[in-house]
């Protein structure tokens, strides 16, 4: 049976109220604020080595997001840690923050489907993250000007707005993980704890544990093991596992984008590299393809979470 | 039944609600006419709520139909909410937006255009007494001020029909007052009005019909007057002050009069089922008494309620075991 109107209606009205409280919030600007100052320390260090080191380099631009000096990470490893906590922070409390406001009846008794109420927040806080995440890149573009005084080339500048869309697919699996946490836990307090619990898991535990199950799935092979070398199959078993956590999944995008060199994610075997000109760039194109299966787990990560709170919000009962 | 079959808007057939096996809405049935104020009372959990929701698609209904407007609210939604104002319960606003701009976000998902927004707003607004507050944040509002503000809402949509889901309980008795005073502007306007309450004294003083809810079943409905014949025995107690030569044997002769009481020797008590005021007058004259008061009691909801209940606990629980 189809209902009637559509379920878009209202969408436009919920998404633009949503960016503007989103963009007016006190946790917006702490977050901003944590992001800009924790990248501009990783520029910091990265100019400065870049400064020192390279003479010739067709990337230098794409360097500035990759590489670190210690103590401090890459400005990519930074966005890569941090991009979650921003998405979990606006998405933690999108449902249940209207049922404990007791708004959520009032607002579903207009002529809107829930479908408009969720879609709406998950757009607005979709294009929240996607300006600041532009609002970074051209900061770093800006301080590659000032400070290193070579202006970007073509590609860079390609490569980089590939770095751009990827970064916000990567934020909206963590958004719309949130928001299904949100609808799931009526506590604000509960659905923020659980996210934070989950993101903690996938960037700092799972990339310990990934290759010790897989050394469980697939023992390391004596033989190569005498010859000081990872077993094919453990490592194979170790990057599938890897890959379940949305942050690896980011990172061997942005290794793939940001360094024109890289030939493949995985392990290499010879054959493979025959006739390759070692270290020299790929094109565009080819590092696309590279990542392309990064991007689409990515996006599809946002999918299958968005809908999964999509049909509990559409079972849930209103009443408080 | 008040009005002719056109003139229903909500109508329910043995509407259903079923929450893991419990029927917290069981079978039940009313017609809402145009223009009538209708109490749905009962204790708390009783299903008033549940009703309530799924008269406007907010619930799924479990079982039987209910027509608003002639559109059904679970295929029909939109139709239904884009002509239905509702006041939940405790109503919520968002804290950090004025009056206006809380206003002016429902509205927007009404489809108003923003012209008419503003006009329609600022017009509600007035109405419910808040253009002094209309840019001050909803955060400092009272629980009145919200309660008005929720009305206004349903003022801005124009709604044809007013949902109420407990008004006013929290709110002082000023407040309280002043809102009634808003839903009877409501009424004469020719809106629907369907409250809910557990206060009875409100309920009785702005609903022309009411229908009491006990675990999910109307058990009684009808005009307050009606409730009282049905539930104490006689609609009106008429107070006489009076002396005169055996008085209380010409009252009882009225016709309608179905008891006198002697409470006094010049003061006597009459149940009865009309006004008998004016033959109560009459007799004392006739008797060549001198007439002091003559009083009526209202019938009152609170004891229709009581004695309801006090008559009905033992009966009721003994059907819920056996469901």
């Amino acid at each position: 049976m189809r209902r009637e109107g559509s379920p878009f209606q209202g969408v436009g009205a919920v998404a633009v109220k949503e960016l503007a409280d989103n963009l007016s919030s006190a946790r917006m600007f702490v977050l901003e604020w944590l992001i800009v100052l924790t990248a501009l320390a990783a520029l910091y260090s990265a100019i400065d080595s870049l400064r020192q080191t390279t003479a010739q380099d067709p990337f230098l631009l794409l360097r500035l997001f990759t590489v670190n000096r210690a103590p401090l990470p890459s400005f990519v490893a930074i966005l890569g840690f941090l991009i979650p906590l921003m998405a979990i922070g606006l998405g933690f409390d999108a449902i249940n923050g209207e049922h404990n406001r007791r708004t959520l009846s009032r607002i579903l008794a207009q002529p809107i489907y829930r479908d408009a109420l969720l879609m709406g927040k998950f757009l607005a806080g979709l294009v929240t993250l996607a300006m600041s995440l532009a609002a970074l890149w051209l900061m770093v573009i800006g301080l590659g000007l000032i400070f290193l005084g070579v202006p970007p080339g073509g590609e860079e500048v390609a490569r980089s707005l590939a770095f751009l869309v990827i970064a916000v697919f990567y934020a909206g699996v963590w958004l719309a993980l949130a928001m299904l946490l949100s609808i799931v836990f009526r506590s604000a307090a509960t659905a923020a704890l659980v996210a934070l619990g989950i993101w903690l898991f996938l960037t700092v535990l799972w990339p310990m544990l990934a290759p010790a199950i897989a050394q469980v799935i697939a023992p390391p092979d004596p033989r190569y093991a005498m010859l000081g070398l990872e077993s094919p199959d453990t490592a194979v078993w170790t990057q599938m596992l890897s890959r379940i956590s949305p942050n690896h999944l980011f990172s061997e995008a942005m290794v793939a984008v940001l360094s024109p060199t890289t030939r493949t994610l995985g392990p290499v075997f010879i054959e493979q590299l025959r006739g390759a000109v070692m270290g020299s760039p790929l094109p565009l194109s080819q590092s696309l393809i590279i990542v392309w299966p990064q991007t689409v787990g990515l996006i599809a990560g946002t999918i299958v979470l968005f809908v999964a709170g999509y049909v509990v919000f559409q079972r849930q009962e209103v009443r408080a | 039944m008040t009005g002719s079959a056109s003139d229903i808007v909500i109508a329910a057939r043995d509407l259903t609600k079923n929450y893991g096996g419990v029927n917290v809405v069981d079978r039940v049935n009313f017609d809402i006419a145009k223009g009538e104020t209708f109490g749905l009372l009962g204790p708390n959990g009783a299903g008033k709520t549940t009703t309530i929701l799924m008269m406007l698609g907010l619930t799924e209904i479990s079982g039987g139909t209910v027509h608003v407007l002639g559109n059904d609210p679970a295929r029909a939604p939109l139709q239904v909410k884009r002509r239905v104002g509702y006041l939940p319960d405790s109503v919520g606003f968002y804290d950090h937006l004025t009056a206006v701009e809380n206003l002016a976000y429902t509205s927007k998902l009404m489809g108003l255009r923003s012209a008419e927004r503003a006009r329609r707003i600022a017009a509600a607004l007035a109405r419910v007494r808040l253009s002094d507050v209309a840019d001050k944040r909803v955060a400092t509002f009272s629980r009145g001020m919200r309660q008005r503000l929720g009305l206004a809402e349903i003022l801005v949509k124009q709604a044809e029909i007013a949902i109420l889901d407990e008004p006013t309980s929290g709110l002082d008795p000023q407040s309280t007052i002043e809102f009634l005073g808003l839903v009877g502007e409501l009424r004469a306007e020719g809106v629907t009005v369907l409250l809910s309450s557990h206060l009875l004294d409100q309920v009785q003083r702005v609903c022309n019909r009411v229908a009491l809810f006990q675990s999910g079943r109307i058990v009684l409905m009808g005009t307050v007057a009606d409730l009282a014949r049905q539930v104490l025995g006689a609609g009106f107690v008429v107070e006489v002050e009076a002396d005169g030569s055996s008085l209380d044997r010409r009252l009882a002769a009225i016709p309608g009069v179905t008891g006198v009481e002697t409470l006094a020797a010049d003061r006597f008590r009459m149940t009865a089922d009309r006004d008998v005021r004016p033959d109560a007058a009459r007799a004392v004259v006739a008797a060549n008494g001198s007439l002091r008061r003559l009083s009526v009691d209202e019938p009152s909801l609170e004891a229709i309620y009581a004695r309801y209940f006090q008559s009905h606990t033992g009966e009721t629980q003994g059907a819920r075991h056996a469901a």
